[in-house]
């Protein structure tokens, strides 16, 4: 039941306004506007149309908690049902920032629950989530919907197990790569024998045990399940089981994929994947034993998204699964299938258009024994001859070449997202010993849609150059020990006028570079500079300049009083924040 | 807590067990010791490579100890690696059965190195400390981050992995750039949850079966109320002695008067039974290669059984440890 609006506007409408129809039908054609950028653009074009807007929106979008309030939150929009929100910076997923940091949802739940009582969607990024908040955040809204936490800390299973307990209309429940306590399977166990609204539940990422029959019994009685993944526990004999039960599945995550299987139970278990017709999304194969990969074929026809970052295949299995995949849109892969297993992407996956290439040994073990030594640029190029149609790209490799990613991107001209990891740092083309200047260059210039980069290997300021020269829709770069000056930073900044969100670490940028952004920092989220070469008077002088930047110094135990060793910088509209640790000094 | 036994292959100082349980008793002084046990093992400061950024001098590095106890050992010599770590088991070992004899949990031949620690590196630079704990651990025998790149790369070539002969590895904190939960998943020995940021890990109590050939029924034990090898099959001799003599009337009481405990372990190391154990991928492995903590994260069952069967046993856990991919 949506607030209602009081009118206070004089009767005599029709000379003023730019609009001339009822503002009610302005609401109910802004319904259909559901991005965020759209919405916000609605907003500013005149007074009737940010009102109109602000009554008729349901799903608000904080991509940084701490620039806003929940009370400025509630008093601009009064009908919300859906939040999201994202806290730490995206390096805490690296370990770069201290635990407790913040970003605790907790204060904004209270206000939720007074001000949306029929809050349905939640959910969070990088947050802190406790028992306690998850338990009242179960209790206060009736008609809670849906919950997803990605990278959040803070909680246990007992908290998911409140959620299940209490929220009788839960329809998604998506629990991945979390900082989480595992307290067992018990949670669930917790959805009441009545419950079975569920569309949603992935588990991936817990490690304990679930009672098998009680998520036998729950993924028979929710006949709208739509997206089931389960953790490694769930062995292939029950996954059929699974299966069986709910063969409309469009993604399915599967548990561990290396049981003993009889000879019937394998028939049974490819019999299963046959009748899951609508899988569109798969992803799991934890452990896999591959010569049990077959059963899945039949169910590979749809398959427009395989993820099998956790599954450790050779390039000929992975061939082999790829032949029966057509109208792939989205792998996600291990190196362990090295260029070789590239070469089959090339030649199966035409319609391509994301690739995500994983380190299965990122710390260089397995290949100081002799193993594998993953991807090459030799496999990139060959993924793109085979996928012209790649948009997104994210390559951990060990070597590259200025050559080779200029081939890549000549045959590939319309990456949006270029994520580069060339794993030692500072590493020089492979052949010639040359910085990898060239190889950013010309992806700036030819990918004009670029709006996600992340850089890597051997770079002088010449890369930053080329990319504040080129990169004009770039939205959020990253950046690791590159560059030589303050200029490298200073020619971001100056260049890429629709940057948004900057993460720098290892870098040699000081307080030139970053006093440089001084107008730039209130048009972008967020700027993160780690051992860089900034000191605490850079970041003072900073923050007298610009009183609506909020610049955040991480002091860890150091004996350098003058250094700045990580220094978190956002625009915000409320100020310092309150719940800073003691080892985060506002400036 | 055992100590390992270390050994450097460069033929530099050899580091004396005594050096060793220092290091590892106090944590607190670590640092200290850290740095001394470096620059005796090496005695190579000067020409260390560090991490630092170009212009800038990187002060002192300090290590973090991981929490297991193990710190950075010395140089690993490529090459050599798991292959000999099993081998090295048997034949320096050379007796079956519970590999307690010195009391310390992992009998390390001569070819094998140290494993890295779960504390990473912590790099340094102008002044700055990122003493985040990395929470990879990785396989006995693998590689030591001793030697990072220098900050002029362009004069020096960095110490680029091309997979054939890698020089040994910075392990910087946070990078690459991967999610704890792939990390701590994707390692050979997957860790429990020991990342500060990420919380606590959960379980309380590890309980695993233990059969022993011919006995009528399996017992159960908590891995975790142990705190190293010898206890373990101090535990186990006294739970299956009733078996092994042949009192099966006994009701599993331990120490029965009739029963020396030196005949008893006389019976097990004497080639008679041994303790084998199933590791999360599967295999069976023979229990005491590996650090206890290391053990009692892969252990999923254990099983004594008669010598004669576990003949076999260690080269296909060589082979697995050489097929690891």
């Amino acid at each position: 039941m949506a607030s209602k609006r009081k009118k206070v506007r004089p009767v005599e409408e029709d000379e003023c306004r730019a609009s001339s129809f009822p503002d009610e039908v302005l609401e109910r054609v802004l319904v259909f506007v559901k991005s965020h950028k759209d919405r916000s653009s609605v907003s500013l074009v005149c007074k009737d149309w940010y009102t109109a807007e602000r009554w008729s929106r349901t799903h608000v979008f904080i991509g940084n908690c701490y620039s806003v309030s929940p009370e400025i939150l509630i008093r601009r929009f009064p009908n919300i049902r859906s939040v999201t929100l994202k806290g730490k910076p995206r390096f805490s997923d690296f370990n770069l920032v201290p635990p407790n940091w913040g970003a605790d949802i907790h204060s904004w739940l209270v206000v939720f629950a007074s001000s949306y009582p029929f809050l349905e969607e939640l959910r969070l990024k990088r947050m802190t989530i406790t028992d306690k908040s998850l338990d009242y955040l179960a209790r206060s809204f009736g008609n809670f919907r849906a919950l997803s936490l990605v990278s959040c800390d803070g909680f246990s299973t007992d908290g998911i197990g409140s959620i299940a307990t209490h929220c009788r209309n839960l329809a998604e429940l998506d629990i991945q790569e979390n900082g989480i306590e595992d307290l067992g399977g018990r949670w669930l166990s917790c959805f009441p024998e009545s419950f079975t609204s569920l569309e949603i539940l992935n588990f991936s990422n817990l490690s304990s045990d679930v009672n098998f029959h009680a998520l036998e019994m729950l993924v028979a009685r929710c006949k709208s399940l739509k997206v089931l993944k389960v953790n490694k526990n769930v062995t292939l004999e029950q996954l059929q089981g699974l299966l069986v039960k709910a063969p409309q599945l469009t993604e399915l995550g599967t548990g561990s994929f290396s049981q003993e299987l009889t000879l019937r139970q394998y028939a049974d278990l490819e019999n299963a994947f046959s009748n899951c017709k609508n899988l569109h999304t798969l992803s799991g194969l934890w452990e896999v034993t591959l010569h049990y990969l077959p059963a899945l074929y039949p169910a590979c026809a749809n398959l427009t998204f395989l993820n099998l970052g956790y599954a450790v295949l050779q390039s000929s299995e992975l061939a082999k699964l790829l032949s029966s995949c057509p109208n792939l849109r989205r792998l996600w892969v291990l190196d362990t299938v090295e260029d070789k297993g590239l070469e089959a992407v090339a030649s199966s996956c035409p319609l391509l258009e994301e690739l995500r290439v994983f380190p299965f040994d990122p710390y260089g073990q397995e290949a100081a024994l002799g193993g594998g030594t993953g991807v090459t640029e030799s496999g990139f190029v060959a993924v793109s001859r085979g996928c012209p149609n790649l948009r997104y790209v994210l390559y951990f490799c060990r070597q590259m070449t200025n050559v080779a990613v200029e081939t890549v991107v000549h045959n590939c001209p319309h990456f949006t997202h270029f994520r580069l990891c060339i794993m030692n740092p500072w590493q020089p083309d492979h052949l010639t010993n040359e910085p990898m200047d060239e190889a950013f260059g010309v992806v700036v210039k030819t990918c004009t849609k670029l709006v996600r980069l992340s850089i890597s290997g051997l770079l002088t300021d010449l890369t930053f150059e080329y990319i504040g020269k080129y990169a004009k829709n770039l939205e959020t770069l990253s950046v690791a020990f590159a560059g030589s000056s303050d200029r490298g930073m200073q020619f971001v900044l100056e260049g890429c006028s629709k940057l948004r969100k900057l993460e720098i670490r290892d870098s040699p940028f000081g307080n030139a570079a970053l006093l440089s952004g001084l107008e730039r920092y209130e048009s972008m989220r967020s700027l993160w500079m780690s051992a860089c070469h900034v000191t605490m008077n850079g970041c003072r002088l900073l923050a007298r300049e610009m009183p609506r930047l909020n610049v955040e110094v991480i002091k860890e135990d150091e004996d350098d009083d003058t250094q700045a060793e990580k220094v978190y910088i956002y625009r915000s509209v409320v100020g310092r924040r309150r719940d800073a640790p003691p080892f985060v000094l506002t400036l | 807590m055992s100590t390992p036994q270390e050994h450097d292959y460069i033929g530099l100082s050899e580091v004396s067990s005594m050096d060793s349980s220092e290091k590892i008793s106090s944590s607190s002084s670590t640092v200290s010791v850290e740095e001394n046990e470096n620059s005796n093992v090496l005695n190579l400061k000067e020409t260390e490579l560090r991490l630092g950024l170009p212009g800038s001098d990187s002060p002192e590095r300090k290590s973090a100890l991981d929490k297991s106890g193990f710190t950075l050992g010395v140089l690993k010599n490529f090459g050599s690696g798991s292959k000999r770590c099993f081998s090295d088991a048997i034949d320096g070992s050379g007796k079956w059965g519970f590999s307690g004899g010195n009391g310390s949990e992992v009998d390390l031949g001569k070819g094998t190195a140290l494993f890295s620690p779960r504390g990473g590196n912590v790099v340094r630079s102008q002044g700055g400390v990122e003493s985040n704990i990395n929470t990879h651990q990785s396989c006995p025998s693998s590689v030591l981050k001793e030697v990072i790149p220098t900050p002029k790369p362009l004069q020096e070539k960095t110490p680029a992995n091309d997979g054939t002969a890698p020089a040994a590895k910075a392990q910087v904190v946070g990078w690459p750039p991967i999610r704890s939960f792939r990390k701590n998943t994707m390692a050979p020995n997957p860790t429990k949850n020991n990342d500060d940021a990420e919380g606590k890990a959960g379980i309380g109590c590890l309980y695993v079966k233990v059969s022993m050939d011919g006995a009528p029924y399996l017992r159960k034990v908590d891995l975790k109320t142990y705190c190293n090898y010898m206890d373990l099959s101090s535990a186990l001799e006294k739970m299956f002695s009733c078996f092994t003599i042949g009192q099966c009337g006994s009701h599993g009481v331990p120490g029965r008067d009739g029963l020396s405990e030196s005949r008893l372990m006389d019976l097990l190391h004497g080639s008679e039974y041994v303790l084998t154990y199933e590791d999360k991928d599967g295999d069976w492995m023979l229990v005491g290669d590996v650090p206890w903590e290391m053990f009692t994260d892969s252990c999923k069952r254990l099983r004594i059984m008669k010598g004669s069967d576990a003949i076999g046993l260690a080269p296909r856990a060589m082979e697995k440890c050489k097929n690891r991919n």
